[in-house]
């Protein structure tokens, strides 16, 4: 009796045991699915590209379709332009948002407002491109870059409201009342104590938002429109590496394919190098995400 | 709020403080601020129920299931599209959610913090990869993976089941499942791995405490625990997919029509925006565009109110930052 009792004990240990060593097995294999599509995709990045990245892929304009040779850049630039002046219109409004919520937004207000901001987060960016083409490009009657930053802009403020209002919140409460004691309104605290102690952190929001709104093609198709030729103006219609990227990639030459893979791999390479600086600078917090 | 907290001498001041004009002005400027947000979300709707309004009109209700997507007779249904938007984001929440959560699992519960940390960061390298990179490496490289390895391996082992058969095309609905599972895959992997870092440690002693290995600690405290929160992870990679528009419109095949098989060419919502809206046929045709868009906007707002309230259940209390 006693024996076969131990017996099945021993087996239910052994099964129980077994199981225990199959699901870890399971989840180290997710890990090594999770991480083969990263590494085929930096592979053929590298591989790809490497050959398409020279210096007139940086200096010349794309040449007539169907000439080889010439570069992007137009592109460049444009994705610059755009990028800036994206942050330009956008970090105001998103630090003074962020401020708000963390200053004012301890009420239903507040909640509110936040959780709008997590909704806006979430807006697919293509419709942000055809909210911004019935604001502005209708009424002006024109593709504009300006209308591609202004895109870019609203994709960037929830992103960069929402890490203030964190780094606002982890200044330290002793920091405040020092000021207060001195006899310093709210606002001069906030903005003399409070905001240069969150600054760091603030702006690691700024770059990662730059490198979110740096990949998106999306909100330009129907903004900025892409431009063949090297244009500076900001009400004329101006080209973009991932909108380039998309044309390239869906034309008909060998050559277009080859200088869209060298762009990505600018692309991505220039958002990984920021990403590892960040990371280095500022710890685990943060990540970067398209 | 630190005001509050000195008690009288805060009072005085906070009233003090209110006859400065300064900290009045400051007030005014953070709160327009704020409300540019609540303009932008309400501007966003009031545009696109404007520019679709001729649509709307048109064809009521029933532009929702519609297949009729015709631009040189006028009619317009969104049928075929939302139907290619749920079979790509479906298929892509079911596999990105399976490996996402044993991903988690293994930083959390099983990984020593010298390896969890890089392969955490390794994971989240996938989400800075921009959507167009992720469509050209479709294009090029999944697509002939697909028409020659996957998809004769695919119709030979399942092709007497019926949305499994078949020619492999290099641009399909396979493909377009794929790459949105990997694209979605480190949003549900790092708030699923937050929320199950979230559950509290008492819960796991108590089980450790009886005896069990880890796995039943993991299957018997750590996930009944964090199911609402997982569940809305899963839900956040589901809005995204939803919404992704560029990698999708570069390997889907963009043809209108229900399809027949996985590898068949379809559309999603974002994908007939991004191709047809530069060049639209009519002022109708602009509008059922719009029309879409604002579906999927609808849609996509649904999906995030609903995924932040499961994870706000799980995760309250902890203030992380998760950037979309």
């Amino acid at each position: 009796m006693t024996g076969s009792l131990f017996e099945r004990s021993e087996t239910l240990y052994r099964r129980r045991r077994a199981a225990n060593r199959l699901m870890t097995g399971v989840m180290v294999l997710a890990v090594v699915v999770a991480l083969v599509p990263l590494f085929f995709i930096l592979f053929y990045l590298v591989t790809k590209g490497i050959g398409g990245l020279t210096l007139d892929l940086l200096t010349q304009d794309p040449n007539r379709p169907g000439r080889p040779g010439g570069g992007v850049r137009n592109a460049i630039a444009g994705s610059a332009i755009m990028v800036g002046l994206a942050t330009a219109i956008g970090t105001p409004i998103a630090i003074g948002c962020g401020v708000f919520l963390a200053e004012y937004g301890q009420n239903r207000l507040g909640t509110v407002i936040r959780f709008l901001v997590d909704v806006m987060a979430g807006i697919p960016s293509i419709t942000v491109g055809l909210f911004v083409y019935g604001l502005v490009v209708l009424p002006q009657k024109g593709f504009t870059a300006f209308a591609g930053a202004l895109a870019l802009a609203i994709i960037l403020i929830p992103i960069v409201a929402r890490i203030t209002e964190e780094m606002v919140l982890l200044v330290p409460r002793s920091l405040r009342e020092a000021a207060y004691a001195l006899g310093a309104p709210r606002w001069r605290t906030v903005l003399r104590v409070v905001l240069p102690t969150a600054t760091p952190g603030i702006v690691t929001g700024v770059i990662l938002a730059l490198s979110r709104i740096a990949g998106e093609a999306a909100p330009l198709l129907f903004t900025s429109l892409g431009n063949q030729f090297f244009s500076t103006d900001v009400f004329q219609a101006m080209d973009a590496l991932p909108l380039r990227i998309f044309v390239y990639a869906v034309g008909p030459y060998d050559y277009w394919h080859e200088q869209a893979w060298a762009m990505s791999l600018l692309l991505v390479g220039a958002i990984l190098v920021v990403s590892l600086i960040v990371r280095a600078l500022f710890g685990t917090r943060v990540t970067v995400r398209q | 709020m630190a005001v509050t907290t000195l008690g009288r001498s805060g009072h005085r001041l906070r009233l003090m403080n209110r006859l400065k004009p300064g900290d009045w002005l400051f007030t005014a400027l953070v709160s327009a601020a704020a409300m540019v947000v609540l303009v932008v979300i309400g501007g966003l709707f009031y545009e696109l129920t404007s520019g679709a309004w001729p649509s709307i009109r048109e064809f009521g209700p029933s532009f929702a299931w519609d297949t009729t997507w015709s631009p040189s007779q006028g009619v317009f249904g969104a049928g075929s599209f939302i139907v290619g938007t749920a079979i790509t984001s479906v298929f892509a929440l079911v596999f990105a959610t399976a490996i996402a959560v044993f991903v988690a699992l293994f930083l959390v519960e099983i990984a020593p913090r010298a390896v969890a940390r890089p392969v955490s960061y390794l994971v989240e390298l996938l989400a800075a990869i921009p959507s167009v990179v992720y469509g050209l490496w479709g294009v090029f490289v999944l697509g002939a993976f697909i028409r020659d390895q996957l998809g004769p391996a695919i119709t030979r082992a399942f092709g007497w089941a019926p949305f499994l058969d078949g020619t492999p095309l290099p641009t399909g609905l396979l493909n377009a499942c794929l790459i949105l599972t990997v694209m979605i895959l480190p949003t549900v992997m790092a708030v699923s791995r937050d929320v199950i870092a979230a559950v509290p440690r008492s819960q796991r002693e108590g089980v450790l405490a009886l005896g069990a290995t880890r796995w039943e600690m993991i299957r018997l405290a750590v996930l009944p625990y964090a199911r609402s929160g997982i569940m809305g992870a899963a839900i956040l990679g589901l809005a995204r997919a939803v919404g992704e528009t560029l990698a999708v419109t570069l390997v889907i095949g963009n043809r209108v029509g229900i399809p027949d098989s996985i590898f068949d060419p379809a559309y999603t919502m974002a994908s007939v925006i991004a191709n047809q809206f530069t060049e639209v046929e009519s002022d109708l045709h602009r509008a059922a565009l719009i029309e879409v868009a604002l579906v999927l906007l609808v849609m996509t707002v649904l999906i995030n109110v609903v995924a932040r309230l499961l994870v706000w259940r799980v995760t309250k209390g902890q203030r992380a930052v998760v950037l979309e």
